[in-house]
């Protein structure tokens, strides 16, 4: 299949972000000489196991964080001469704990417009009208506007969470770890809504996660961090099925599938395991 | 098959200020001898409670009734605190999701695995000290020695539910209770970590209560499932029938709702996973 040209709607270029620390090396590169795109449209994985450096990565993207060196752009457009409040109408973050990331002395309808708010004044009927349409977008009833999130499950906060990341109006949404924090049934609720948002509005998704079945039910492609760096980046068939850098097989390998004969993991002596491995 | 532990009409009542909520309600089962139970169910489903409230570690405002509850063939309903507490850590230990609440901060590593051993078996603190490494070691914590004059804040998240587990293990006890032990962990350390419980029970015949909301977990580790809802078993069984011909609809939607990861991927993961060569 011939690539088209297809409009990149974020891509960091060779970005590093180094951290100092104590101890003998003094700094710690958390992401080093990254290169990624996430297409117009398109849902992106970033997989790897805590420490991999793959949320400092997302939180570089979302221009929280600068780069130490490197460029990031959001549709074609360098990050750093985007406005704060410019660069929220193009990019907005959904956080993996609705727990945490909601104000609890606020109402929901209140949660949903501060974003909308924060851009300048805004006639009173018109955040009424946004915020009971976001409501109906993210499936919940427009009786929520009054409620508080702890009358809410994490279900449902979850889905406020997403609404308020589209007040806005943004042509990227950055999930980081959307879902890890709510019961199976739900996780799989909040997916398909994340997939009929990217329809309905032509998101662009970059989604941040450790969980392989979030990445085969969501991603178009799927990029794998370990220790900083891009292992290996392709179509989520692919990778998935033809795995080729080694900590990818090791990551696989890991994913327990529901069923008793292709999960169980064999026994081993009791001795010593490394408690890292290096490639 | 030999039965270690039963339990029979569990009911966990919590008085709230609206009224009290029946918070498990007519629970049973049984753990045969070196078998692993599984059960499973999604938040506020009662199964936290019901591990919590074997080892008589209900929260305040919580009560417990129960017809039945035996541990090796005699009663374990009617012990007095003094007669739980010369079991828990002894017969039965517990470990859980966050390894930083099973340790005390400002106590070392190596202290606390020690007092298990001085507590239970005997005022010996070389033995215990020599248990506490062998242990160690053995549960794959890197450098032993030096990470028993350490605090739990200085080991990584891996070797501090290590640690733990060794803890667990400091009397050899005769059942494991584990509550969400590697859902704070991220894939391939929760490999490691069931390996490490499913090893250790092959080697010592330990029986494992294992309480997951992951269903991957579930076909991992378990013999028998027990699947909770509303605070009630509603379907229990072996875990290949359970997990393949689910008889509950709720089960069934348990399951369903898991993303699915492709077969042909699962069945290389599985190839892998034992070390196998495999062909593209």
């Amino acid at each position: 299949m011939g690539e088209m040209k297809r409009e990149i709607a974020m891509e960091a270029a060779v970005v590093t972000r180094v951290f100092p620390v104590k101890g003998p090396d003094k700094v710690f590169t958390a992401v080093d000489a990254v290169n990624l795109r996430l297409y117009s449209n398109e849902t992106l994985a970033l997989v790897g196991e805590s420490g991999s450096g793959k949320t400092t990565l997302s939180r570089i993207m979302l221009g929280l964080l600068p780069p130490t060196t490197g460029d990031v752009q959001i549709f074609g457009r360098d990050i750093s001469t985007y406005g704060r409040l410019e660069r929220a109408r193009m990019v907005q973050p959904v956080f993996q704990d609705p727990y945490a990331s909601l104000n609890p002395r606020k109402r929901i309808a209140d949660i949903i417009a501060m974003p909308l708010l924060a851009a300048g004044p805004v006639p009173k009927d018109d955040v009424r009208d946004k915020v009971l349409d976001l409501l109906q977008k993210v499936d919940l009833p427009a009786a929520f506007a009054e409620r508080f999130p702890h009358e809410l499950s994490g279900g449902q906060r979850q889905r406020v969470a997403i609404a308020r990341a589209l007040i806005n109006r943004p042509r990227i949404l950055v999930c980081d770890e959307p879902t890890s924090a709510l019961d199976v049934s739900v996780q799989a609720q909040i997916l398909q809504l994340l997939k009929d948002l990217k329809a309905q509005l032509g998101l662009s998704y970059l989604i941040v996660t450790h969980n392989i079945g979030v990445v085969t039910e969501l991603a178009d492609r799927v990029a794998v961090m370990y220790r900083g760096g891009i292992v290996e980046e392709g179509r989520v068939d692919d990778v998935l099925s033809d795995p080729r850098a080694d900590y990818t097989r090791q990551l696989l390998s890991a994913v327990l599938p529901v069923d008793p004969d292709l999960a169980r993991l064999p026994t081993v002596p009791l001795m010593p395991l490394p408690s890292t491995q290096t490639f | 098959m030999e039965t270690l532990f039963d339990i029979s009409g569990l009911e966990i009542d919590i008085s709230m200020k609206t009224g009290v909520l029946h918070a498990v309600r007519g629970v049973s089962f049984s753990i045969g001898k070196a078998q692993t139970l599984c059960l499973v169910g999604e938040s506020g489903s009662g199964k936290s409670l019901t591990a919590l409230s074997i080892l008589g570690l209900l929260p305040q405002g919580a009560t417990r009734r129960v017809e039945r509850m035996t541990f090796r063939g005699e009663d374990m309903a009617g012990l007095s605190e003094r007669g739980m507490q010369d079991l828990r850590g002894r017969s039965i230990s517990v470990i859980f999701q966050d390894p930083m609440m099973a340790f005390n901060p400002t106590m070392t590593i190596g202290r606390q695995l020690e007092e298990v051993y001085l507590r239970h078996i005997a005022r010996d603190r070389k033995a215990a000290t020599a248990k506490a490494l062998d242990l160690l070691e053995r549960v794959g914590v890197t450098q032993p020695a030096t990470r028993m004059r350490q605090y739990p804040h200085q080991l990584s998240g891996g070797l501090r539910q290590r640690a733990m587990i060794a803890m667990a293990l400091m009397c050899e006890p005769d059942l494991l209770i584990a509550d969400e032990p590697t859902t704070a962990l991220d894939v391939t350390m929760q490999a490691q970590v069931l390996t490490l419980l499913r090893s250790i029970q092959v080697s010592v015949g330990i029986s494992i209560l294992f309480i997951t909301h992951d269903l991957g977990v579930v076909a991992a580790i378990a013999d028998t499932v027990a699947v909770m809802k509303a605070g009630q078993i509603i379907e229990v069984g072996d875990v290949r029938q359970v997990l393949r011909s689910p008889r509950e609809a709720y089960t069934k939607a348990l399951i369903d709702a898991v993303p699915k990861v492709t077969p042909l991927l699962a069945r290389k993961a599985a190839a892998l996973a034992v070390g196998e060569h495999v062909h593209g």
